[in-house]
């Protein structure tokens, strides 16, 4: 493949010493992508573009920021009411804290229902696995900078988790910490981590592009590119309708950012933090309810914590627990129902996150918590075995040109323009 | 997965969302608040400047006596419809502490238009010595502080009942019906025809609850009616640009289909 022609003089000098045009042309211009790619797909360059937009918004918030037990609330409040467009940059932060939540939770069953996770791309599902741990780690002490009462009590409830790891647990505790209890230094170090680890998530993503790259998109067939009439190039189909989605997804943010900024936040964290007063029921963001439902269903508290991270944890092993070769769960008529019957379970165990732990919500939430991890370590390598799929289609463009002169067309190489 | 399950998984999700932060937000208070209508609540809401004066009014007759406005000057009050001249004059009515001057000394002084509202008390220790141990909040967030804030707070000012037969109120504290566990230390603050309007408006309990609230909710965000009218516009426009970009779309894809 001959690299492409650039018309301008300058490009052509750069390109030729340091290729990096022809790069972008490569992966961004022609890179080859499944034609049948449906919506689904559109939230993984969205995920990236929710990335971009915290990181801008998060470096104008931390011009302003004092990451001061003293001055931390007082500065927010500064940010809010004094600084220009402040409340904008803060609303759009904090908002899209959830919503870049919600981008890469729907990612992530997109790439369940359709066995994204499976060969060629299981390393490319474990770095979005890493990416969403880091995800989870930034968003905890981002939360906290307000020093708000939810960021102080927040705070002390999940670093107290680690106390339950034997032996060193207390160890690590203090550590987080910088003392014996959660005080300036942990604030301090939490500011430090939080502007740190979004770069972290930054580079996972390159990686996470890179290995996408490798083999290109899955698609909603779940069948690999079988030849040239399979796929078009990325540009303009694909960052058209990046971009159309995009719009929508612009829509439905600022409206949440304009008319209703505090709507997924807690009215507690509007109190500036106070050590000697403990809020009645201490929850966290809504992101990590169904972590938290899973953690208080567990009687034992080191128990619990254990459940809490293998939730996630169970994700790492996901490609080599389902063995099904057919990777979309269109042609897998039982997977497909166990699918849906996951993500309800999801939706409740983050509706009982939010439920005081007790009476019926504490049984629900076992309940909860036993399907999770029975879908993944029972029932998926079980359907692995008992499962008859669905035949598969012939190729992608099999079923996109209908069912008389799918044959022939195939075996042509079909010309995209 | 077409668009129809996507809209069935979000109405689900918004639902559970929606009811799980709800209940989240719930917790520990005891009774429905009852909802008001206010001029601010909706998309396009602004507030109702007769009404933010007269509850700056309450707020300086009557809370002032015990509760700071930490995050307000004297300047945000334009936002209020004064003028420079009565912002002046209103900020002149308080003494400030600044310094310290050439000999080292602190002195006090008239307040100017950047100064702050000055707190009731030097600290907490004081606040509570002078209330009986109670610790009078500071107001400037009281209504994003709160659940349903701005009903809460009419609500609480307007929820102070005899106590039920069989309730013994602890020694200082008064009944009342949307506080949490019902008995607060801060006695019945507004009375009827408790402060004298300047606009004729009658100063009933209620009226004063609603003109403070009001109050307390702008002192809470005072750019609320800035956001609004930008957002306003911003999904106006990209309303249109998503059309635009629909449209583009089907062009691009139409050889592809």
């Amino acid at each position: 493949m001959s690299g492409p022609n650039f018309p301008n003089p300058i490009v052509r000098w750069i390109d030729h010493r340091l290729p990096i045009f022809t790069l972008m042309h490569h992966e961004m211009h022609e890179y080859p992508t499944p034609k049948n790619l449906n919506y689904w797909w559109n939230f993984g360059s969205l995920a990236g573009i929710v990335l971009v937009i915290m990181l801008v918004t998060g470096i104008v918030l931390s011009m302003h920021y004092t990451a001061h037990v003293d001055y931390a609330f007082q500065s927010v409040e500064r940010i809010m009411r004094d600084v220009n467009y402040g409340w904008m940059i803060r609303y759009i932060h904090a908002n899209g804290a959830s919503f870049f939540f919600i981008v890469v939770y729907i990612h992530i069953f997109r790439g369940l229902y359709f066995g994204s996770y499976k060969a060629p791309r299981e390393l490319l599902w474990i770095l979005g696995v890493v990416i969403l741990l880091l995800m989870m780690a930034t968003a905890f002490m981002g939360y906290v900078l307000p020093w708000g009462q939810m960021s102080f009590w927040g705070a002390t409830v999940i670093t107290n988790l680690f106390s339950a790891i034997p032996g060193i647990g207390d160890w690590i505790v203090t550590l987080l910490w910088g003392g014996f209890s959660v005080d300036n230094p942990t604030l301090n170090r939490f500011y430090s981590l939080h502007y740190l680890l979004p770069f972290a998530i930054v580079g996972v993503v390159v990686l996470h592009i890179w290995a996408l790259h490798r083999f290109g998109s899955n698609n909603p067939l779940g069948i690999d590119v079988r030849g040239k009439q399979d796929s078009i190039p990325f540009h303009p189909y694909y960052t058209i309708k990046d971009m159309f989605g995009l719009g929508v997804f612009l829509i439905i943010f600022s409206a949440v950012v304009f008319f209703m900024p505090n709507a997924m936040g807690h009215p507690d964290n509007y109190i500036p933090a106070n050590p000697m007063v403990t809020p009645a029921n201490i929850v966290p963001e809504w992101y990590f309810l169904p972590f938290y439902a899973i953690l208080r269903a567990i009687p034992d508290k080191l128990l619990g914590v254990i459940a809490m991270f293998a939730a996630i944890g169970v994700l790492f092993i996901l490609p080599w627990l389902d063995r099904s070769p057919v990777r979309s769960g269109t042609f897998r008529p039982i997977f497909k129902v166990f699918f849906w019957m996951l993500l309800a379970d999801c939706v409740l165990l983050t509706y009982l996150g939010a439920k005081p732990p007790e009476g019926v919500y504490v049984i629900l939430a076992r309940i909860g918590t036993f399907y999770y991890f029975f879908h993944f370590l029972i029932l998926l390598p079980a359907l692995s075995i008992f499962e008859t799929p669905k035949p598969l289609p012939r190729s992608i463009s099999q079923p996109v040109l209908g069912s008389g002169a799918a044959a022939a067309a195939a075996a042509m190489p079909k010309e995209n323009s | 997965m077409g668009a129809r399950a996507f809209f069935w998984v979000t109405m689900v999700a918004a639902v559970a969302f929606s009811d799980g932060i709800s209940s989240a937000k719930a917790a520990g208070k005891a009774v429905d608040i009852p909802s008001q209508e206010w001029s601010f609540q909706g998309i396009f809401g602004t507030f109702d400047r007769g009404e933010l004066q007269r509850g700056f009014q309450v707020y300086k007759e009557v809370c002032s006596g015990c509760h700071s406005l930490n995050y307000i000057a004297f300047r945000n009050l334009v936002d209020l419809g004064f003028n420079e001249i009565e912002i002046k004059a209103i900020a002149a009515e308080y003494e400030v502490e600044d310094g310290p001057n050439d000999d080292g000394e602190m002195y006090s002084r008239a307040a100017l238009p950047s100064d702050r509202f000055p707190a009731p008390f030097p600290n907490a220790n004081a606040a509570r010595a002078s209330n009986g141990g109670a610790l009078p909040p500071d107001l400037s967030l009281m209504a994003e502080a709160r659940s349903d804030g701005s009903n809460y707070l009419f609500a609480l000012m307007t929820g102070y009942r005899d106590p039920p037969a069989g309730i013994v109120l602890a020694e200082g504290m008064n009944y009342n019906v949307y506080f949490s566990g019902h008995q607060i230390a801060m006695a019945m603050p507004l009375a009827e025809d408790g402060v004298d309007y300047a606009d004729g408006t009658k100063a009933t309990v209620a009226q004063q609850a609603r003109d403070v609230t009001a109050f307390l909710t702008w002192a809470s965000e005072p750019n609320m009616e800035q956001r609004k009218r930008i957002g306003v516009m911003t999904v106006l426009f990209l309303l249109i640009m998503t059309v635009l970009l629909y449209v583009s779309k089907r062009r691009v894809w139409a050889a592809v289909h």
